[in-house]
């Protein structure tokens, strides 16, 4: 592990996701110094794991790959993944933080041929698939990723395919005695971009999340869009592997809601109603759609991609917080009942598959954060003088869509720069 | 080139030597490709292969250095060294990945890497290092153009980088919309109350602050330049001008409220107590804490009703076809002011989607539930005069029951309308500088495309980009606020720091001469051969980006720091007097040309495929990565933009004998994903009349084709290469091979 050279003209920031990723390289634009780290393998964060964005259904694969260019280019911003921060003291414009960077065991000399991956037999849960798919123990985390190096994971370390993920590299890149390395660093501000995690669904006790196979979240959903994805791109249902054309798309799942998320997460409306465009272009005139919603927020000038939705005659819309969900024993399909209140009609209406429009939680470290952090209600990092020269970007700050996201940490990104801008007028 | 000395960097690594005969590569690098230091190495990405080509760039005088390795994409930090050029030969992702290792498929995939040794040579040959005597700005004073709450922040937070600020305002006083409400919806937890508005504090601040100043009663007459050295006229209303530099701007001129009196149906303009949401205000400041009174006759109002929507969200002829983003919250606001002063004032709101996003915004609906303000879900259908007041009839949609109820006071929440300026891509042009307007300009700028920024759909100064929302289409000058998207204060001051950024970025790429975004940090920039010039304007109106002017004798002007580098000035000019130092209709031409031609005997035609190198030329890398495969016959050139492609590469392709030409560029339209947002429209317009050349050469259309791919077409971009192979195969080779 190489010295990490940072200053108090240095800004950290902490979370490579999309936010992390542009207050990251907006802040290296402008020529000051700056350290990214990011937990995870690889840059990316969850818009890495979607399939489209809203409202132009464009790749998010596409600006990604302008933001790794330009993060490839830029000598003033250092890149340090499978790294945490431990622990922060201090105030704005002289931080003292630990960093906490976890072994990848395989070092720069990576090629990313893919041979340890061939060789290696375990295989695991897939993170980028929430879970839907298998990864091996020696992988690549996704296509783009980067740092573009594969990674083991400990599991297999002391096992054979450790050694045989040795013994396939041809370039001396797998490190099976690499250990846990701690730097403490100085820095001036810090940017938080940890970003957001879907609300456990489970805790939703009437919709069966855990009981019935065909209850599904909408960013598992969205995996299964991918064609190199868990389904290989096809809408399926996950008891029977059958073609899902009949979808239910419960809006507000675990959001608004005093018993789990109390915010709204801004997103989910717009992300359905572009799912219901996955649906139709999948299964043409056979797909149906039924959206359960309390208020459709397609906000101010994308409302007209709500108002297409609405056009289509597949689908429809329900006004109805969804009570309950049960299972069709002989076909597996999930049953939701409700009311449908304009006009409180009741209803019990099967389904080939559910989707639940998923909260998204703040991101909060396990243990909380390692400053003291002035927080609202719902857990999410405030604009405010207390918190130094600590400040949020993207969804740590709010629940928020991916251009209010580049729009906050392109923000905050100002913010670090003006405390650094003092320190390097108080230094002369 | 006297001083031209090419290195050619052949890796064996990742299973090069296993799969070419890396031999034969580099002796045809130096044979065919003229290097003139040429070295192998078992794994070139190491600390001691980039240590070996940095030795012979400082000791052997090596300027262009060819990697014959991986793809640009890959190990770009490893291969980056100052001062020359860097050819990248894909051999890895565009040869052996995309190639299956088979043994009678040898000799074409060893003729693939060689061609590829052959072009990154020649683009070599062709190339220069981005010189560094281009124009530089430096100027580091900002130009914001607004004081409601957007521009005073973005001047504030500008100041406080340590940027001195001119602001800009139309009107006698700084506040802008929020200055004329008497209470804000609430920016920090707890989110339950109306809070004081930002203006005063700010306004103190603004006065405060020797780094920023004011211009009231002032608008722009006149603005020129380029970032680093803008130039513009700042007007009174009593006539006097004034002139000043700025090194970048910020255009923060907000948005106007919808004219109500489109809303007769609604009963605005018939009754006096119908008002909009800015007049609830004006009646809020009057009542000061105390009853709010209605206009008629100032009865303290005992039942207010809100009429969400008003006159937004239809494509009814006069309405606004979008949400204005932040008139629930607004209403939920003005509902407290009465609730508040008087918790039995029955307060109502129909509505039709409750749009109160995020935790601040379901915070704040939750308090108002709290204050026990009524949420109706109601479908209005008028507003008559009632007995006593205006009579709202509306539907109830959750009883499903036709109701009509009286009100004291009817508040419309209506929406607003951006102060975006002139339309240019309406207004017809007669002459440079000489428009047709019904509108007042905004920036009055003196551009050949027009005197404001280009408008997105409905008005809005915006980028319709999802990950870049402040690359607008004029470079160095950055809209925030309402003028770019319906948004509410808090969303406002957070844009405003944004583009204060962005604008404070620009000026300090423009004092080193670096390009911004997407190709931030290029260095190089369009050199124009005057000479050769026929005035035709193609580039001056293709530019996405409105960077070229004219003078008086009608040639084109290049503004380089408001160049974003795409390079479609260059695919426009029919006399190709254009070029970069490192990209130019040479350095692709001399690649499509360096190509070993088979004559038409050996049955092996040759496919040219023009990739976008932002999404097309990663998604050939990347199903190579997958293990897909496309033709050995094909030959990929990455371009900057499908817009920079001169049709004069398609001709001399088909002169020299290539069978087919496949194009592949970003999606256009008003769903654009081109990162240079007309650059692969006009590559289609150009395209499109490919025809005629084929026509005049007897060739078959079908031997030119263009696409639309995206980064994720990792299964259609090989297979779109595959079914120019295939049709190749059918209509039989070039005629045009010796």
């Amino acid at each position: 592990m190489s010295e990490v050279i940072a200053t108090n003209q240095t800004i950290l920031v902490v979370g490579g996701g999309i936010s992390g990723m542009t207050a990251a390289l907006e802040a290296a634009e402008c020529g000051k110094q700056v350290i990214l780290v990011e937990k995870n393998p690889s840059l990316g964060g969850r818009v890495s794991q979607l399939y489209k964005y809203f409202p132009k259904l464009c790749h998010p694969k596409c600006g990604m790959e302008i933001n790794l260019r330009r993060i490839k280019a830029n000598r003033n911003l250092r890149v340090m993944a499978m790294t945490e921060v431990s622990a922060i003291s201090g105030d704005a414009g002289n931080y003292s933080v630990t960093l906490k960077t976890s072994p990848r065991y395989v070092n720069e000399n990576c090629t990313s041929c893919g041979a340890c991956g061939d060789a290696v037999e375990a295989e695991f849960d897939s993170e980028y698939n929430y879970s839907l798919g298998k990864r091996k123990g020696a992988y690549l985390p996704f296509n783009q990723a980067y740092p573009e190096r594969y990674v083991l994971d400990p599991a297999i370390i002391g096992t054979d395919d450790a050694e045989k993920a040795k013994a396939a590299c041809k370039y001396d890149a797998i490190d099976l005695d690499m250990a846990e390395a701690e730097n403490t660093i100085t820095v001036g501000a810090i940017i938080w971009a940890t970003g957001w995690k879907p609300y456990d669904a489970g805790k939703i006790q009437p919709y069966g999340y855990d009981r019935y196979q065909n209850v599904i979240t909408s960013v598992e959903f969205e995996r299964m869009l991918d064609p190199h994805g868990p389904t290989g791109g096809k809408i399926l249902r996950p008891s029977d592997g059958k073609e899902a054309k009949d979808v239910a798309f419960i809006q507000c799942a675990g959001s608004r809601d005093q018993n789990h998320l109390k915010h709204c997460s801004r997103i989910c409306c717009m992300a359905s109603l572009k799912q219901t465009t996955y649906l139709r272009e999948q299964y043409g005139d056979d797909a149906k759609g039924t959206v359960y919603y309390i208020d459709i927020r397609a906000i101010d000038r994308i409302d007209d991609f709500y108002q297409k939705v609405q056009d289509d005659s597949n689908i429809t819309f329900t006004k109805s917080k969804v009570a309950s969900i049960t299972e069709e024993k002989d076909t597996g399909n999930p049953v939701l009942h409700g009311v449908d209140t304009e006009g409180y009609h009741r209803y019990s209406n099967p389904h080939e598959l559910v989707v639940l429009a998923i909260g998204m939680e703040p991101s909060v470290p396990a243990d909380g954060f390692p400053v003291e952090v002035v927080l609202n209600e719902e857990g999410f990092v405030e604009l405010d003088e207390a918190n130094g020269a600590f400040f949020a970007a993207g969804c740590s700050s709010d629940a928020l869509d991916v251009n209010r996201a580049v729009q906050s940490a392109t923000a905050s990104a100002l913010r670090a720069i003006q405390v650094v801008n003092k320190v390097a007028g108080a230094e002369g | 080139m006297a001083d031209m000395k090419i290195g050619a960097y052949v890796c064996k690594g990742c299973g090069l030597g296993e799969r070419l005969d890396c031999d034969e590569l580099a002796t045809i690098a130096q044979r065919d490709g003229k290097a003139q230091v040429v070295q192998q190495h078992d794994f070139l990405c190491s600390a001691e292969g980039v240590k070996m080509i940095q030795d012979d760039i400082d000791n052997e005088s090596v300027n262009r250095v060819v990697i014959g390795a991986c793809s640009r994409r890959a190990k770009s930090e490893a291969f980056n060294f100052e001062g020359v050029t860097i050819s990248r030969a894909n051999l890895r992702e565009g040869v052996i990945w995309i190639r299956p290792d088979e043994d009678e498929l040898k000799e074409t995939t060893q003729e693939m890497a060689a061609d590829y040794i052959r072009m990154g040579c020649a683009e070599a040959q062709r190339s220069t290092p981005p010189a560094s005597e281009q124009e530089k700005g430096s100027n580091d004073n900002l130009l914001v153009v607004g004081g409601g709450i957007t521009g005073m922040t973005a001047a504030i937070e500008a100041a406080k980088t340590g940027y001195p600020v001119t602001l800009v305002e139309k009107t006698g006083e700084l506040g802008g919309a929020v200055g004329k409400m008497w209470k804000d919806v609430p920016m920090h937890t707890p989110y339950t109350d109306p809070v004081d508005t930002a203006v005063a504090d700010m306004v103190a601040a603004i006065e405060a602050d020797s780094k920023i100043t004011v211009h009231l009663n002032s608008t722009i007459t006149k603005t020129s330049g380029a970032p680093g050295r803008f130039s513009a006229d700042i007007s009174t209303e009593s006539g006097s001008t004034s002139t000043e530099n700025f090194g970048a701007i910020i255009q923060a001129s907000g948005a106007t409220p919808y004219d109500a009196n489109q809303l007769p149906e609604l009963g605005y303009g018939k009754s006096k107590d119908v008002v909009d949401r800015m007049e609830l205000e004006q009646l809020a400041i009057a009542a000061n804490g105390g009853p709010i009174k209605r206009p008629s006759d100032g009865k303290e109002v005992k039942k207010v009703t809100f009429l969400q929507c008003a006159g937004q969200r239809s494509d009814k002829e006069g309405h606004l076809n979008y949400c204005s983003g932040d008139c629930c919250l607004t209403s939920i606001k003005q509902a407290m002011y009465f609730k508040d002063q008087n918790p039995d004032i029955e307060t109502e709101i129909l509505f039709d989607d409750l749009r109160t996003p995020g935790a601040p915004g379901e915070d704040f609906y939750r308090s108002g539930q709290e204050k026990m303000i009524t949420f109706r879900k109601g479908k209005v259908s008028e507003v008559v005069a009632g007995s006593n007041g205006p009579l709202v009839k509306f539907k109830d949609m959750i009883l499903d029951q036709d109701m009509e109820e009286e009100a004291d006071l009817v508040v419309l929440a209506t929406g607003m309308v951006a102060n975006s300026g002139v339309d240019i891509d309406e207004v017809p042009q007669n002459e440079p500088g000489e428009w047709e307007v019904s509108v007042d300009s905004i920036l009055n700028l003196n551009y050949r495309q027009g005197k404001d920024l280009p408008h997105l759909k409905y008005g809005f100064n915006d980028s319709h980009f999802i990950c870049f929302p402040y690359e607008t289409r004029r470079t160095g000058i950055y809209t925030c606020g309402p003028v770019r998207r319906p948004m509410d204060t808090q969303q406002a001051i957070e844009d405003a720091t944004g583009a204060t950024l962005k604008a404070i970025q620009s000026l300090e790429s423009a004092k080193i001469g670096r390009a911004a975004h997407p190709r931030s940090g290029d260095l190089s920039y369009p050199i124009f051969r005057k000479e050769g010039c026929t005035q035709c304007k193609r580039c001056t109106v293709e530019c996405p980006f409105g960077a070229i002017d004219e003078d008086e004798k009608r040639f084109p002007v290049f503004n380089e720091s408001r160049c974003r580098r795409c390079g479609t000035c260059m695919g426009a000019c029919p006399v190709r007097v254009i070029s970069f130092e490192n990209y130019s209709c040479d350095t692709v031409g001399q690649q499509i040309k360096n190509v070993d031609m088979p004559d038409e005997f050996d049955e092996k035609p040759r496919i040219l495929v023009l990739a976008c190198e932002n999404d097309a030329y990663p998604a050939l890398d990347m199903a190579a990565q997958q293990g897909s495969s496309y033709s050995q016959f094909a030959r990929v050139i990455p371009v900057r933009c499908l817009g920079s492609v001169n049709t004069i590469w398609v001709t001399d392709a088909l002169n020299s004998g290539y069978d087919g030409i496949v194009l592949m560029g970003c999606q256009k339209g008003d769903d654009y994903q081109c990162h240079f947002v007309k650059g692969s429209e006009m590559a289609n317009i150009r395209m499109s009349k490919v025809d005629d050349t084929l026509e005049t050469l007897s060739l078959e259309k079908e031997r030119v084709e263009t696409y639309e791919v995206a980064i994720t077409d990792i299964e259609r971009a090989p297979r779109l290469i595959n079914d120019m192979a295939e049709a190749v195969e059918k209509m039989g080779m070039s005629p045009f091979k010796f």
